[in-house]
């Protein structure tokens, strides 16, 4: 790309634009991230691996992964269905139904732990019910699976949309016309196409399954080596004051999400195009 | 219209989606509004004109609003520079941009904290000069800025990266500046993505919950915001309490990011 | 294998897109659909292979006397070429072309073996020898429709169906692709419709051209006969090169600019010509074209042959008669 010289500014405000730009990025991006590392660090790797070998921290995590493991395959499935009804087909409701996708983002993870309570808590309309067949959600796995899924539900499926409108329904109906099927025309046409979207969506939406921490506070009821996920546990040594503790279990989610923008930055790197993802 | 569709699946995609959709969010929030409704009319009213909820309910949207508005000038000059300039460091740039996105809130609410608190890193600086940034509401808007950031530059850089230059050659061989060109060529075509970018990022703040909780100290009429209160609410066991701020939130956001909606659509019809 | 269609209607919400529709395809022809954009050839084209369906009522489309309309686009067993071509750009050249045998079911599918063949054959047909391996934004958009086109055949389809294929290729690759086509379809003999907007590559390329406007067909016929004699006035204008004429007693005439006579103005002859003045020349082709305005203040545009116009050594100013053709 050349670009003529009246659309560029002059060297001096390149300059100064770019070193504001950078001063912004490192103070409200880069900064962070050193100090979770730092503070994790601050009292040596001994203090570090001792944090991560405990065995509520250990469990912690164990749940993290098991919450994610469920919630996420769920959510994909319907981020996929959701974008093929909506992009191959035009419908009555179709904008309501794009607008309604896109809902969860505007409630606070607070309230979709809430909503959880309302209907399965001890106070909740199917309460009594659950008690007296003895069945557990709130205060245990389902329920810290279901307020995962309400707070990561939009993800996949926002990736996928605009990547499945833009690419049209060309490739398909040639697919038809060809003779092939339903789930062939999806396996051998469809996924080929989206898979880097996909991929991306499926990833952001298991980095805020793992990191997911208001929702889940909520319904999880804080129970040490039980129902405590990563983020929770987190916050639990850094109430008692175990900060450096703390930090080294932080680390480990800091970890994850830098996985993730590393995988997006190669993702973009290969394909050439910005996934978009919000 | 006929009934007969080319492509296959329409039935099941269609199926799925919508019965996962209200299993998982529309009935659960239906339930919300329901619990609500149950304290009647003037019950809600007085729940939600609480003094201390009043309080938090200006925090949380004075703050937000705030927070919103500085990502979205920050936003538009580090997206500007990620798209119209190339320098050494620029693809990590682009990539950091995400961070918040990507990085647990609470995690960002301990590291913030640890940054801004009176013994930290820069917090330690200010303190000298007599500001205190965390524990106040200036650092629960430091911290809905950090989760805010992203929201905007993402909706702009491709709105940015589409925009052709020959309307700003043109602008340039009818004799306007670059200053002028800006305002008058350019962000006038960004104001859409601007405002979306601004409503991405003020309707994620006022929800927010994790990142802040750390750094603001929690004082009832100080610095609590509505999610804390929420919380604390459900703590009380008072669940009734909890579903009407929730549903006051929940009505306040929805509305405006219906007007704000309202007002993209108006500023996109604007003929060209 | 003939396609007849019978009286198909289709609307879009309110919009009406074709009204009335019936058409004879003959076995083995070329046929053209032509009509400037809107007019509903692509939706026809589409009603024909199952992509859309047509306003449910008495309307037909038979192949070779068989009913098709409640059969499936995947079963009606068309070759469909896209105007964008549509190839699946993850796959090769070879996987795209065997994509339609491969997707078979298994009782019908040919072998590994021979489905390899058949993709030989028809790479070897459609002129692409030695791209097998080849992904589609490796290839000229030439080389793409190619594709496009070997793998709509290789499912042995009854008919063929092209939606404006020549749109998005340059105007030499155009000419040559165009010719390659009449040979290629004299050579297998399948019957063919095609849509186009544009009337040279009509008249060129096809046996029966279609002209279509506004949802309706206007006029069907051999090119030859469709240009000598159209219908209608529109039909007149969109096969272009066309001057409107009205006459003294406010009749209006179409004339092609080859069918003016150009004499010198002291051959004026009272009762049938008219009088003008050269005001444009333009001779840098196989033949020379003269703009004119006639005594009455008319331009007409007037085709004659480089020979003339260097033996009548005209030149802008001059005053020539013009020798209209009898009406017929």
């Amino acid at each position: 790309m050349s670009h003529s010289e009246v659309t560029t500014e002059s060297r001096a405000v390149r300059v100064l634009l770019i070193t504001a730009a950078g001063g912004v990025v490192t103070l409200f991006l880069l900064l962070p991230l050193m100090a979770v590392f730092i503070e994790a660090l601050r009292k040596g790797w001994e203090v570090f691996f001792e944090a991560l070998r405990d065995e509520a921290a250990l469990s912690a995590v164990k749940l993290t992964l098991t919450a994610a493991a469920i919630s996420v395959p769920m959510n994909t499935l319907f981020g996929v269905a959701a974008a093929w009804a909506v992009t191959k087909f035009r419908f009555k409701g179709r904008a309501l139904l794009i607008s309604l996708i896109d809902l969860p983002f505007a409630v606070s993870p607070v309230i979709a732990g809430l909503v959880w309570v309302l209907l399965f808590g001890s106070q909740g309309w199917f309460g009594e019910w659950l008690e007296k067949y003895d069945l557990k959600i709130i205060f245990a796995l389902p329920g810290i699976v279901i307020a995962t899924a309400f707070v990561t539900f939009p993800f996949v499926a926002r990736e996928l949309i605009p990547l499945m409108e833009s690419q049209g329904s060309d490739q398909e109906e040639a697919a038809v016309t060809l003779g092939a099927g339903g789930w062939k025309i999806f396996w051998r046409v469809t996924v080929p196409n989206i898979k880097w979207g996909l991929l991306y969506g499926i990833l952001l939406c298991n980095a805020r399954a793992m990191g997911e921490f208001g929702a889940v506070s909520v319904v999880s009821g804080h129970i040490r080596g039980e129902t405590n996920t990563l983020p929770l546990h987190v916050e639990v040594l850094y109430n008692e004051y175990q900060f450096s503790a703390a930090f080294a279990c932080a680390t480990l989610l800091a970890l994850l999400a830098l996985v993730t923008l590393g995988i997006k930055s190669a993702i973009e790197h290969f394909t050439g195009h910005v996934a978009n993802g919000h | 219209m006929s009934k007969r569709r080319v492509i296959p699946g329409f039935g099941l995609s269609l199926g799925f989606t919508v019965i996962y959709l209200s299993l998982l969010i529309l009935i659960p929030l239906a339930a919300l509004f329901l619990k609500a409704a149950g304290v009647g009319w003037r019950g809600w009213l007085e729940l939600l004109t609480n003094e201390r909820v009043l309080a938090a309910a200006k925090l949380t949207f004075g703050a937000s609003a705030c927070a919103a508005a500085l990502s979205t000038v920050t936003g538009l000059l580090v997206t500007w520079v990620l798209v119209r300039y190339r320098f050494p460091g620029r693809r990590l740039m682009d990539a950091m941009i995400d961070l918040p996105f990507a990085l647990p809130t609470a995690v960002a609410g301990i590291t913030l904290t640890a940054i801004y608190a009176p013994n930290g890193w820069i917090g330690a600086y200010l303190d000298r000069i007599g500001i205190k940034a965390a524990y106040s509401p200036l650092g629960i808007f430091l911290a809905l800025t950090f989760i805010g950031f992203p929201f905007v530059v993402r909706t702009m850089q491709p709105v940015l990266e589409d925009f052709t230059r020959d309307t700003e050659e043109a602008a340039a061989t009818l004799g306007a500046g670059r200053w002028t060109t800006f305002r008058r060529v350019v962000l006038p075509a960004l104001m859409p993505a601007l405002i979306t970018g601004f409503t991405l990022a003020f309707a994620r703040a006022i929800g927010e919950y994790g990142s802040v909780i750390f750094i603001s100290g929690n004082l009832p009429y100080k610095t609590e915001i509505l999610p804390l209160l929420i919380v604390s609410k459900l703590e009380e066991f008072n669940v009734p309490a909890a579903a009407v701020i929730a549903s006051g939130m929940l009505i306040i956001s929805f509305a405006l990011l219906f007007c704000i909606n309202l007002l993209q659509r108006w500023l996109n019809w604007q003929p060209r | 294998m003939s396609i007849s269609i019978h009286s198909i209607h289709k609307t879009f919400g309110t919009y009406k897109a074709l009204e009335d529709i019936s058409l004879e395809v003959p076995n083995g022809s070329l046929t053209a659909l032509l009509g400037p954009s809107g007019s509903g050839k692509t939706t026809l084209l589409r009603i024909v292979a199952g992509l859309e369906s047509a306003d449910p009522g008495p309307g037909r489309i038979l192949f070779h006397g068989e009913n098709v309309v409640d059969i499936p686009a995947g079963k009606r067993q068309v070759g469909f070429v896209f105007q964008h071509y549509a190839l699946f750009r993850h796959m090769t050249v070879a996987d795209n072309i065997s994509f339609g045998l491969t997707v078979l079911p298994r009782n019908q599918r040919p072998s590994r073996n021979e489905i390899n063949d058949r993709v030989a054959e028809l790479i070897s047909l459609v002129k692409l020898d030695g791209l097998h391996q080849r992904r589609p934004h490796e290839l000229s958009g030439g080389q793409r429709q190619r594709v496009a086109l070997a793998r709509a055949l290789a499912i042995r389809p009854k008919v063929l169906l092209l939606d404006e294929p020549f749109g998005a290729l340059d105007a030499q690759v155009r000419k040559d692709l165009r010719r390659w086509l009449r040979l290629f379809h004299d050579e297998i003999g399948l019957t063919t419709l095609f849509v186009t907007h544009d009337q040279e590559e009509a008249l060129e390329l096809a046996d029966q051209v279609v002209v279509m406007r506004n949802a309706r067909i206007e006029q069907v016929g051999p090119p030859q006969k469709i240009y000598d004699h159209p219908r209608t006035p529109f039909v007149y204008e969109f096969l272009g090169n066309v001057n409107k004429l009205v006459t003294p007693d406010g009749v209006t005439r179409y004339v092609r600019p080859h069918e003016i006579e150009v004499k010198f103005a002291a051959e004026l002859d009272l009762q049938t010509d008219r009088l003008a003045e050269v005001q444009h020349l333009f001779s840098a082709g196989p033949v020379a074209s003269l703009s004119v305005r006639a005594d009455d203040g008319q331009f007409i545009e007037v085709e004659i042959s480089r020979k003339q116009l260097e033996e009548m050594a005209l030149s802008v100013g001059d005053k020539v008669a013009l020798g209209l053709p009898a009406t017929s």
